[in-house]
């Protein structure tokens, strides 16, 4: 084989290698999951989400200041949250914002982690098994909504995030806590089709009430748990970056590249003819 | 072409001691962190989880360790024999620094415990993860590394066996870092928060390239700084081809990153703070890829040495800014490593350049000197 | 006669002094006066003259005074004052009674009470409404231009009520409209409450003073809060369980009317403190229908009676978080660290490639070719 021809051929593949391949097909919704609606209308601002969720996942209350429970983000101790969006022109229009695991469609945090330990079942939550984690974080760097939350402050420190109540689920209970004790059902727990449904239908009722979009019914490929509100969703922090779930973008590239990693193995073979070839060259030149 | 032969001299000279006292406290540091967590110890936050632990130790080391990838490609693969000699010294460069980073993820990650699962649970392995891709690569590759380093260390008798064997894992050698270096840049994709001037779908290649320039770079600060140290007078103008290298891969890297944000139509590119950074980053490839492209302009070893640091700080800089610069959780977060933290890094680096010392006085590494020691 | 005291006068007319003072203590109270003030009461011998004037209206919030029986407010109130002129009370009519307006408004000029019951049409100079020949309005000037209070009791009276619905054909309106010579105490309602206007007559009789009045000379005690807030069934509201249509299982369990169209949370009524006679849970929302905004201008005889209002939440105290919540910021004595330590490395750098061309330059040789 002439030997610039093999570079050719070297070269094509690790150039094939690193450039990105075509997008693999889109994820949807598996037909029965379950989601949650959150309408940030009917909120209160009550915190008893806050309380019960808390309280189901065994979590201490956050004292901070004197008072003996106030949760103000995410953190290794907290796993749902309520905001407030306050107008800085307007102090009378304000909006709360409850906060918790988006259980995306296409979730980044999955498809990040290397020894599975954050699952999308097929009902629908993302799961977190603390025994396959090795606290790496990329879920972290990967999720969009900077939802995954890690215990810093300790020595065996896990991931902390919502999982739909699945441990009180699997005890008997109907729906996770926050649902269950909400006085205004602004959390409400169903079907994600049916609550895409009824928060549509809350939109054409209410047409200058709402935002007219609800989000999570597919940006970033779509959440199970979904938000309306009367405020643009930007203000209260949610992510504007388009449709496309970031695993469709990236799953395509390393399919691309290591499709059964074929690439890698052509690669390996004219690499190691090449050496051959090469060190044989030098025995013959040395001779 | 010059043997290997070890260096010889005292080992525990003063400049020794402090690296040995510095990696020392490193130590001291991690046992507080293992018994603490990485709260306390390192500026590490939900806003940045990941840290210089990470995006220093990890991804820019690697980095600036590739240039025993770098020279095994020249000469093994592109046959240019010349440079043989530089090849094993800068393959201990490669196996210490891989050696640092894989101990830098191992006091990184905060379940290590289950660490040794990575490699062996392949049942678990979730193949659309870069980063399983990257450690099991890594791991890989430190233990290539160390294999074809072993003629150095092992008695004739088993190098015979090597011998054999020994085209097969260069070949390893190289296949491994061109695919994790390329996924270290795939890494960032997944990431919404990476600012779209950084954020695009020709990392992985714009990490394989800029990595073979660092690889090429380091090599030649390598032979260097060694040759100086050993008074080995290392031959100038092999190490200016060499940064030619650097200059095509610097040049190809400029072209296809801007080619892919022209396509792009320059997202984000305004009267900002990191449009400034961009264009400093930029800078910083283009300076030493047109200092290094005319063999003229870095006669001098003083001025080959700036242009190949130089080099690495531009590879440096690239990868500091993708994983750390670049990558925004929200405004109100903010990551800067914590003194324990620098200090761990240092303590690293510290001892990888002991080892580094130690090993080429005590094994054949470097070209024996074309004049006698005195 | 030698003037007795309101209680004997009370206690003649069969009604206990337990009865009085209960009923004064609970008037009193609710107008914030001092706990002596029914004792006061009961003891004071003025017995002021009221002149009540009916024009555009329905003789509700005649016949609410009526209703209630234990107290009889009316004997109460009949025995604090002396009513000196009721077009509906009064057996006396045509010229007989007009010579009792004469005589009432002569004797006690400048004294009286003035109480208005009903809207006054100011179109075509008030022609829908004539009593005795002349214009509801020029009897409203003449006879509240003379008195010592005016008092407008009801919807109509205080703002034109039904009467001045759309299209108001008569323009009709109330008497703060039409009258400004003297304050007017307005106790809208429909009916208004009559412990309202006990409340407001014996503080005068007692006093000689009206209670505090908000913009719209509602007296505060009455009017300074909304049925929403003092509901009852505000618990409801709160936990989210409401009546969707009458007669529907939340209906029965006596949910939340808001749905149903409750003014309540728009409305500044005290119905939901007081009811409308002994019988408790004698108002609206009490016997399951939502409250209808009475009181209120934009609302009562305006708005559909089965709309739901927007509610005015009270605006948060800043416990709760910010959508971006602030993060600590990393120490200066680290980044000025860091800095030294890049810095360092910079220097050696620079030191390094010195050494070298310095080296360089005194080494010339054949070791620099290739």
């Amino acid at each position: 084989m002439e030997r610039r021809n093999l570079l050719k051929v070297l070269f094509a593949g690790g150039a094939a290698a690193a450039l990105p391949a075509a997008a693999r097909t889109k994820r949807t919704a598996a037909p029965d999951s379950v989601g949650m609606l959150f309408d940030a209308t009917a909120c209160i601002g009550c915190k008893t989400c806050v309380v019960a969720c808390r309280e189901a996942a065994g979590l201490p209350p956050q004292a901070k200041d004197g008072m003996h429970d106030v949760q103000t983000e995410l953190d290794g101790q907290t796993k749902n949250v309520i905001k407030l969006w306050k107008d800085e022109k307007n102090p009378a229009a304000f909006t709360y914002v409850k906060q918790q695991c988006m259980h995306c469609i296409d979730p980044a945090c999955v498809s990040v982690c290397m020894l599975g330990a954050l699952k999308k079942t097929a009902g629908g939550p993302v799961t977190y098994d603390k025994d396959t984690c090795i606290g790496c974080r990329y879920c972290q760097v990967a999720c969009p909504f900077n939802v995954p939350k890690f215990e810093w402050n300790s020595a065996t420190p896990q991931i902390v995030k919502c999982d739909l109540c699945q441990a009180r689920i699997a005890r008997g209970a109907t729906q996770p806590a926050c649902t269950e004790v909400c006085p205004r059902k602004a959390i409400i727990y169903g079907k994600r089709e049916e609550l895409l449904r009824e928060a549509h239908r809350r939109i054409d009722a209410h047409p200058r009430f709402y935002v007219d979009k609800v989000y999570g019914e597919d940006e970033l490929g779509g959440t199970s748990v979904l938000y309306l509100a009367s405020v643009p969703f930007t203000k209260l922090g949610f992510p504007d970056k388009g449709t496309r779930s970031s695993p469709s973008v990236t799953e395509s590239l390393q399919h691309g590249l290591y499709q059964g990693m074929l690439t890698p193995a052509i690669l390996y073979v004219g690499l190691a003819a090449a050496v051959i070839r090469n060190r044989k060259k030098d025995k013959e030149g040395d001779e | 072409m010059s043997r290997a032969a070890p260096m010889g001299g005292r080992i525990f000279t003063p400049r020794f001691n402090v690296l040995l006292a510095l990696g020392a406290l490193s130590c001291a540091i991690l046992l507080w962190r293992f018994i603490v967590g990485l709260g306390p110890t390192t500026g590490m936050n939900d806003g940045y989880p990941w840290g210089i632990w990470i995006a220093f130790d990890v991804v820019t080391g690697t980095g600036i360790a590739c240039g025993g990838y770098a020279m095994a490609l020249m000469v093994y693969v592109f046959n240019r024999g010349q440079y043989h000699p530089l090849v094993r010294p800068a393959l201990l460069t490669t196996a210490l620094g891989y050696t640092v980073a894989g101990a830098s993820v191992f006091v990184d990650i905060g379940r290590w415990w289950n660490a040794w699962k990575v490699p062996s649970f392949f049942w678990t392995w979730n193949f659309n993860s870069a980063l399983l891709e990257v450690a099991l690569c890594i791991m890989s590759y430190i233990m290539v590394a160390w294999i074809e380093l072993s003629p150095s260390f092992l008695p004739k008798r088993f190098v015979r066996y090597l011998e054999k064997a020994l085209p097969f894992l260069i070949a390893l050698g190289i296949l491994l870092p061109t695919m994790h270096q390329s996924s270290l840049g795939s890494l960032m994709m997944i990431s919404t928060k990476v600012h779209p001037l950084w954020h695009t779908q020709l990392l992985p290649l714009l990490f394989l390239i800029s990595v073979i320039g660092m690889g090429y770079a380091g090599a030649v600060l390598e032979a260097t700084v060694s040759g100086r140290a050993f008074r080995l007078d290392p031959e100038w103008h092999l190490l200016a081809k060499i940064g030619k290298a650097v200059s095509f891969c610097f040049i190809a890297f400029l072209g296809i990153r801007i080619a892919g944000l022209l396509l792009n139509g320059f997202p984000g590119f305004g009267a900002n703070g990191m449009t400034l950074l961009f264009v400093a980053e930029m800078a910083l490839f283009a300076v030493p890829a047109w200092l290094l492209l005319d063999e003229r302009r870095v006669r001098d070893p003083g001025q080959l040495f700036v242009a190949s640091m130089l080099a690495v700080l531009a590879g440096a800089v690239y990868r500091f800014d993708v994983y750390l610069v670049a990558f925004d959780p929200g405004s109100t977060w903010h990551y800067f490593p914590s003194i324990p933290e620098m200090l761990v890094t240092i303590g690293f680096v510290a001892l990888e350049i002991a080892a580094y010392t130690f090993i080429v006085k005590v094994f054949p590494i470097l070209p024996r000197p074309a004049r006698s020691n005195p | 006669m030698p003037q007795r005291k309101l209680i004997e006068r009370l206690e003649a007319k069969g009604l206990s002094r337990r009865d009085f003072m209960r009923t004064a203590t609970m008037a009193g109270a609710a107008l914030g006066l001092a706990p002596t003030f029914a004792a006061e009461a009961a003891q004071t011998k003025r017995r002021p003259s009221v002149i009540w004037l009916h024009f555009q209206e329905c003789t509700g919030c005649t016949e609410t005074l009526l209703r209630p029986s234990h107290p009889d407010v009316t004997e109460v109130i009949l025995e604090t004052i002396s009513l000196d002129y009721h077009e509906t009370l009064f057996a006396a009519a045509g010229h007989q009674i007009e010579a009792a307006l004469k005589t009432a408004m002569k004797e006690n000029a400048g004294k009286y009470i003035c109480v208005v019951e009903g809207a006054i049409p100011a179109k075509d100079n008030g022609i829908y409404c004539k009593i005795g020949g002349r214009t509801a309005l020029q009897i409203l000037d003449e006879v509240a231009g003379n008195a010592a209070a005016v008092i407008a009791i009801g919807s109509c009276a205080s703002f034109g009520g039904v009467a001045a619905a759309d299209p108001n054909p008569t323009g009709a309106a109330g008497v703060p409209q039409l009258f400004s010579k003297k304050p007017v105490v307005t106790l809208p309602g429909c009916p208004a409450n009559p412990y309202n206007l006990l409340g407001v007559v014996l503080q005068f009789v007692t006093y000689g003073t009206l209670p505090k009045l908000d913009g719209l000379g509602r007296p505060l005690f009455a009017y300074a809060r909304t049925i929403h807030e003092d509901c009852p069934r505000r618990a409801h509201f709160d936990a989210g369980r409401f009546a969707d249509r009458f007669g529907d299982e939340g209906h029965r369990q006596g949910f939340c009317l808001y749905k149903l169209g409750c003014k309540g949370p728009v409305t500044y009524a005290n119905c939901s403190l007081k009811n409308f006679c002994e019988i408790d849970g004698a108002w609206p929302i009490g016997i399951g229908h939502p409250c209808a905004g009475c009181t209120e201008k934009e609302y009562a005889f305006r708005t559909p009676m089965f709309e739901t209002v927007p509610i005015q939440r009270p605006t948060p105290p800043d416990t709760y978080p910010p959508i971006a919540v602030e993060h600590p910021r990393p120490s200066p004595v680290a980044i000025g660290f860091g800095g030294a330590v890049v810095g360092a490395a910079i220097g050696a750098g620079v030191m390094t490639a010195r050494k070298l061309s310095a080296e360089a330059k005194n080494e010339p040789g054949p070791s620099k070719e290739a």
